[in-house]
């Protein structure tokens, strides 16, 4: 039984999660004695074949062309089809990031295929696999499986391990005829800043009602960027037009799950718990000391948001000196 | 302009999640609303008819009582409104959503169909891509910005930090995304007219649907709860000595720092 694995890129780079799926591609694929295909489609991104054979994968699949070199739902959707036939692939592994989210649906229906979004978890044994996903933002998960012949699953960044493991890394150019686009791609536009993704940070330090007010984020702003973390933002910040949609975290938001999430000044309702009660590691910074999400905290503390904010950023300042 | 604007009934976002005794999500005393992504699509498609003129028609696929919501999508302002509900329909996925929608917008004429990015009950977002697909149509999906003419349609969409223009003929399949506008709360007024208004309503075969077509392709094993996490250690003290008490623990237990 073929795996496939669609290494998703953008300008040539790939983001943390493509690798995750190639990784759990290969435990799948060496669990059920299997062989590890993963699919590349872009403009000259050959180059990207050797990391991906560092992480598993036995036969790459490389669709170059011009015509690939920004996002388009219907070439890629045509490309990802051809390639599932071509190694007759009966599990395709994604990342959930936001081209996939619009390419996978596409691609199932057209090959008739159920589709498993945002997985956290797999469970394998003899012939079925199971996948575990969030519902309700995750208040409950399900345990899920596919009915038709040929399966296909998102997995959740920061979800799946990556490891290194070397695949026999042939690769293969191939061509795929490209149906007419309709809807095209015709720019892009980057956020400023170095922070990182939200769904595949590390570190997130976000903000709530209790900043009092959009300038209150800069003390945010100020520790996430002495530690590398992402800037998040709870429904009732963005909903006060402290901070734009893309922040927010929660039910109607992005769903994080990094190491550390540094709560400052949000209250906890269920649907911003829903967002980012699987972190490994809360910390809650707030002066109510009864608020929701004092109480689900690994690590609590009662007080001026502001004060303890300055001060955290000062002592690890120091502490890197 | 003709819009159609696909919705789903889905519980409150505050609603907590039980099950029934045969271990099915217990949708009883729960409050339901419409999916505030597909309020969203329902605002922009009611804005565009606005600017561009013609109608609007809400569409959804449930239990009877998503008339409730339906009716909602009258009072903001939809024309029209038409409920697919058929006890034969058995726990659909996003194939099965799609399937009925796309027999039912080809008894339709539109222009343009409208939906949220995705549900906040099973998060799948599988049903506007898939739809497109059954229908051959272009889609773009989470649309934060979203403007027509003549008979182009240009699309702003998010992608990881930053965003993509798209531009696409139409009739095409758009999801929308939160913030792409800001929805109007409709007058009691409004409210007690749009419960007079008709909605169409129509079963499977009326559809020349049969069970087989709209069998879903993925079956729940299982409902499975997540851990509640417990209340951990409150730090105490002044500023100085809560955060070196934080570092410590961060960096030596966690091993984050």
């Amino acid at each position: 039984m073929a795996v496939l694995v669609f290494a998703e890129q953008r300008k040539g780079k790939m983001p943390k999660v493509a690798f995750e799926a190639v990784s759990q591609g290969r435990r799948i694929a060496d669990r059920r004695g299997d062989s590890l295909h993963v699919c590349l489609i872009g403009d000259n991104v050959s180059h990207l074949s050797d990391d991906i054979t560092a992480y598993g994968g036995d036969d790459i699949l490389i669709y170059d062309s011009v015509d690939l070199s920004d996002y388009q739902t219907e070439a890629y959707a045509a490309v990802l089809v051809s390639a599932v036939n071509e190694v007759g692939a009966k599990l395709v592994i994604m990342g959930h990031t936001l081209m996939v989210r619009d390419l996978a649906p596409r691609v199932a229906e057209e090959i008739g295929a159920g589709l498993v979004s945002d997985c956290t978890a797999m469970e394998t044994d003899e012939d079925v696999i199971s996948f575990i996903r969030p519902m309700y933002a995750g208040k409950v998960f399900a345990k899920v499986t596919v009915g038709t012949d040929v399966a296909l699953c998102t997995i959740r960044p920061n979800n799946f391990s990556i490891a290194e493991k070397p695949g026999k890394g042939k690769q293969r150019t191939l061509d795929c005829e490209i149906p007419e686009i309709r809807a095209r791609t015709t720019g892009m536009e980057v956020r400023g800043g170095d922070r990182p993704e939200l769904t595949e940070a590390d570190i997130i330090v976000s903000g709530g009602r209790g900043l009092g007010g959009a300038e209150g984020f800069g003390v945010v702003e100020e520790v996430a960027d002495i530690l590398g973390a992402a800037v998040g933002a709870s429904r009732a910040a963005v909903d006060a037009g402290w901070r734009s949609q893309q922040y927010q975290v929660g039910q109607t938001g992005k769903v994080v799950t990094p190491d550390l999430y540094v709560a400052c000044g949000i209250s906890g309702a269920a649907q911003h718990m829903a967002g980012m009660s699987a972190s490994r590691c809360i910390v809650a910074i707030n002066k109510d000391p009864d608020a929701n999400m004092m109480k689900v905290a690994d690590l609590s503390i009662e007080g001026d948001l502001y004060k303890i904010l300055s001060e955290l950023s000062d002592q690890i300042k120091n502490g890197a000196e | 302009m003709n819009i159609v604007v696909c919705i789903k009934q889905t519980f409150d976002t505050e609603a907590k999640i039980a099950l029934t005794d045969g271990g099915e999500i217990d949708d009883r005393s729960v409050i339901k609303i419409v999916n505030p992504y597909d309020e969203y699509a329902v605002e922009e498609a009611i804005r565009l008819k606005e600017r561009h003129g013609g109608e609007v028609t809400a569409v959804t696929v449930g239990a009877e009582d998503s008339r409730q919501a339906l009716q909602h999508c009258l009072a903001m302002g939809v024309d029209r409104a038409v409920l697919v509900t058929d006890p034969l329909v058995q726990s659909p996925d996003g194939h099965t959503y799609a399937v009925i929608l796309a027999a039912l917008l080809r008894t339709m004429e539109y222009d343009l169909i409208l939906c949220g990015r995705e549900s906040i009950d099973t998060g799948d977002g599988q049903v506007p891509s898939r739809l497109a697909q059954i229908l051959d149509l272009p889609q773009i999906n989470v649309v934060s910005h979203l403007e027509i003419e003549n008979g182009t349609v240009r699309a702003t969409r998010d992608i990881e930090g930053g965003s993509e223009h798209v531009e696409s003929s139409r009739p095409c399949v758009i999801s929308v995304q939160k913030g792409i506008n800001e929805v109007r709360y409709p007058s009691l007024r409004l409210i007690m007219r749009a419960k007079k208004m008709p909605i169409d309503s129509y079963s499977l075969e009326d559809l020349t649907l049969t069970t087989d077509d709209v069998k879903p392709f993925l079956g729940v094993e299982a409902y499975i709860f997540p851990e509640t996490r417990k209340a951990g250690v409150r730090l105490r003290g002044e500023p100085a000595d809560v955060v070196t008490q934080l570092i410590g623990y961060l960096r030596d237990e966690y091993r984050i720092l």
